[in-house]
């Protein structure tokens, strides 16, 4: 048993982590959010060439990392400066890529000169309500997808779109015909767009099937968890912080009970997650994945919900405000909650594997 | 990062699960299973059994007749033997008074007292708690006034677990009353045979009696049985709550204790449906079973800590309220599977030997005196509410 991170990931963590402190403090991130896109391209290239991208990636397809560890490292230096720019995108839609042999592309990746997104989830369509999602045609080198995606991440920012078609997966050029892309600021920064797709010529990933689709799907909620603690950990910290420093009935509220127990469970809770995002790696490459990540993402939902709304609450009146970095916290870390399935469904997946076991 | 266990942990893990195998009679092992009350003399089997193997006191140093096992092997231990279902170690000699002893008493009371804990010569219980005294402990009023080469002692003591058995106490007692409530308190070893003492039993909810009340009457008892310095017993008290405590949350017990509710779920219908595909029931199941195994990783990192010489202060108080949270839980649910089967009290049933049909299924016998006596985690130990204090204490330093 071991729990030290090793020294090749506390370097790249440090590299990381001092980078994001020169380059994107609080007066940077608060412009680059209200950029179109939501996110700086020049930093995205900067971040490529300290090899933080190609840390997600094993050696095999151009990269040097490649576990799930390195990913968590990665993920927890976003989740520290709660970075902007298409991190998820690129990890799970490089998977894809990877799986299929495209190294030239994700090459591309890699070194930051072109910006992939994964479009996986259907659309709302307008006009029936429903959810409308991508359908293939096609055979061989021919193929032409149709339909939508909905909330893709960074979509407006893509030259390449990785599009899932059932158990398919498509590579599509962002100007390519038939595609049309509108895209959105989304709440917690970044941004994000929907994509509709009509005869539009694509790229069959081949090598690609439910279990790759699934496996990207898995590293992703590795990457959301680490992310998703580090957050967490800025929510405790910053919560404590004002908790010594703010004073009420002419103490500081730290001195105050009913704050100091809500705070206790805060804390031990975060230790939960951060256990679960352990585990979730862990057995990563292991026979019980499915049941690790579920109870990961899980757990995620729960604890970050409770870490956000808490601190928001021990704040009062000033939690609530655009100037304070908490707020955006907060609502980073209510918004993982929502990505790759929320609490609800990963409760509900962990209960099919515990029933099957 | 890396949660397996190593070869060389592997292997004694391989080791312990032998000797349960080889030792651990199986008629313990039912009792456990079953939820029976276990007897002084099963506790002391079981004890015995231990130490003639070596294993009673794998925390004490070795000159005394511990081990030399990291803190990993202490958890492999500790898991291994509540999964099999093996009788909890009694702790208020083993792992309560044995510490403060080694860390402050003479080297002459070391040698008279530990052989005669791990032999079983000398049962023990705690004296810490009185009626007036129970989160705020610092107020106790029970007092030893020197007279000679005695201290006198006059008072009450309550929540005395097991004290119907022991044959010693340690005490905390107020040998100074005029400064800070701290300052004034001592640590002393008291015969239950000396003349002024009457142990009283308290029945509890689940119609059991394991915990008593200890009155002390003009009680004699001799100035060497005093350990370390006079007004210094809330240093040592305070010993045992931050003392290296890997099974503070239980993980083997829990363990063992949801793979039987996991068993029940999988067989037993409520209206026609199995608990497990219940969906509000498999829902309240899931969430404790990942809480377990988070719970479980969260233990590991704070003994690895703990092994690099850590003090985790706030994370043990951590340890103990999920720890306890989750075995209240599991209970918790073990009632509600039993339904309305729930309801029936048998005591006898509860007895070995108890050849009376079962009413309902036979697991539901025990299930809810565990449960209503399970609530008492939460407070003993230290409430999870002081716990909580504890928490805040540590991280907010304020």
């Amino acid at each position: 048993m071991d729990f030290a991170i090793g020294e090749d990931r506390q370097m790249l963590a440090d590299t990381m982590s001092r980078f994001l402190a020169k380059n994107f403090d609080w007066e940077k991130r608060l412009k680059v959010i209200e950029t179109e896109h939501g996110f700086d391209r020049a930093m995205w290239s900067e971040l490529a060439e300290l090899g933080v991208l190609g840390a997600l990636f094993s050696e095999d397809v151009g990269g040097f990392g490649g576990s799930a560890f390195d990913i968590g490292v990665v993920f927890a230096e976003v989740g520290r400066a709660i970075a902007t720019g298409p991190f998820l995108e690129t990890l799970m839609a490089g998977h894809l890529l990877a799986s299929a042999g495209e190294s030239e592309e994700l090459e591309s990746v890699i070194g930051g000169e072109k910006i992939v997104t994964l479009a996986h989830a259907p659309a709302h369509d307008a006009e029936s309500g429903e959810e409308r999602d991508v359908t293939a045609s096609g055979s061989g080198e021919d193929w032409t997808l149709d339909g939508a995606k909905g909330v893709v991440g960074y979509l407006g920012a893509a030259e390449l779109i990785v599009v899932t078609a059932g158990d398919k997966a498509f590579l599509v050029e962002a100007d390519g015909e038939g595609v049309s892309v509108s895209d959105y600021r989304m709440v917690d920064g970044g941004s994000g767009g929907e994509l509709h797709l009509s005869g539009a010529p694509a790229k069959l990933l081949s090598g690609v099937d439910a279990s790759t689709i699934a496996e990207a799907e898995a590293a992703g909620v590795v990457a959301l968890s680490w992310e998703g603690v580090a957050v967490m950990d800025q929510l405790r910290d910053q919560t404590l912080e004002y908790m010594r420093t703010r004073k009420q009935f002419g103490v500081p509220i730290g001195k105050f009970q009913a704050l100091q127990h809500r705070m206790a469970t805060l804390a031990l809770e975060i230790e939960q997650a951060r256990s679960s995002s352990i585990n979730a790696a862990a057995f990563f490459d292991k026979p019980e994945r499915d049941r690790f990540v579920a109870a990961a993402k899980y757990t995620l939902g729960k604890v970050g919900n409770l870490a956000a709304e808490e601190a928001i609450q021990i704040h009062g009146g000033i939690g609530m405000t655009w100037e304070l970095p908490l707020s955006h916290y907060a609502k980073r870390m209510v918004i993982l909650g929502h990505l790759l399935g929320d609490e609800d469904e990963h409760l509900a997946r962990y209960i099919e594997l515990m029933r099957a076991a | 990062m890396n949660l397996e266990y190593t070869p060389e942990e592997e292997a004694f893990r391989e080791e312990v699960r032998t000797f349960l195998k080889q030792k651990l009679p199986a008629r313990l092992s039912s009792k456990v299973r079953e939820g029976k009350r276990l007897t002084k003399a099963d506790m002391e089997e079981w004890h015995a059994i231990l130490n003639e193997k070596g294993w009673l006191a794998p925390h004490w140093p070795e000159k005394y007749g511990g081990t030399d096992w990291s803190v990993m092997q202490k958890f492999i231990f500790e898991t291994e033997t509540a999964m099999a279902h093996a009788p909890r170690i009694v702790p208020f000699g083993l792992s309560m008074l044995a510490p403060v002893l080694i860390k402050y008493g003479t080297e002459e009371q070391c040698r008279h007292y530990l052989p005669r804990i791990l032999d079983g010569t000398d049962w023990w219980c705690q004296g810490y708690s009185e009626p007036g005294a129970g989160s705020d402990l610092a107020s106790l009023k029970t007092s030893a006034v020197r007279e000679g080469d005695h201290y006198i002692v006059n008072g009450q003591k309550t929540w005395t677990t097991l004290g119907q058995h022991a044959d010693w106490i340690f005490c905390l007692v107020r040998t100074d009353s005029s400064g800070k409530k701290q300052e004034g308190i001592s640590f002393l070893l008291i015969d239950m045979t000396s003349p002024g003492i009457e142990v009283r039993p308290i029945k509890l909810l689940d119609g059991d009696a394991e915990v008593n009340e200890v009155f002390f009457t003009d009680v004699k008892v001799p100035v060497e049985n005093l350990v370390g310095e006079e007004n210094k017993g809330w240093t040592y008290a305070k010993y045992l709550l931050t003392y290296e405590r890997t099974n503070i949350a239980g993980i083997g017990a829990s363990m063992a204790a949801l793979e039987q509710l996991k068993h029940v779920a999988r067989t037993t219908k409520k209206n026609g449906t199995l608990l497990i595909d219940d969906p509000l029931f498999a829902q309240r199941l899931a969430r404790l079973e990942i809480d377990l195994e988070n719970m479980k990783t969260t233990n590991l990192r704070v003994l690895d800590a703990a092994g690099k010489g850590g003090a985790p202060v706030a994370e043990s108080s951590m340890l103990k309220i999920r720890g306890t949270e989750i075995r209240q839980e599991i209970g918790a649910l073990m009632r509600r599977a039993a339904g309305r089967y729930a309801q029936p009290f048998v005591a006898e049933s509860l007895e070995e030997g108890y050849n009376g049909a079962p009413v309902g299924p036979e697991w539901t016998g025990p299930v809810s005196s565990q449960y209503f006596n399970n609530r008492k985690l939460s407070i003993f130990g230290g409430s999870n509410e002081v716990q909580r204090e504890i928490i805040t204490k540590a991280i907010l330093e304020l």
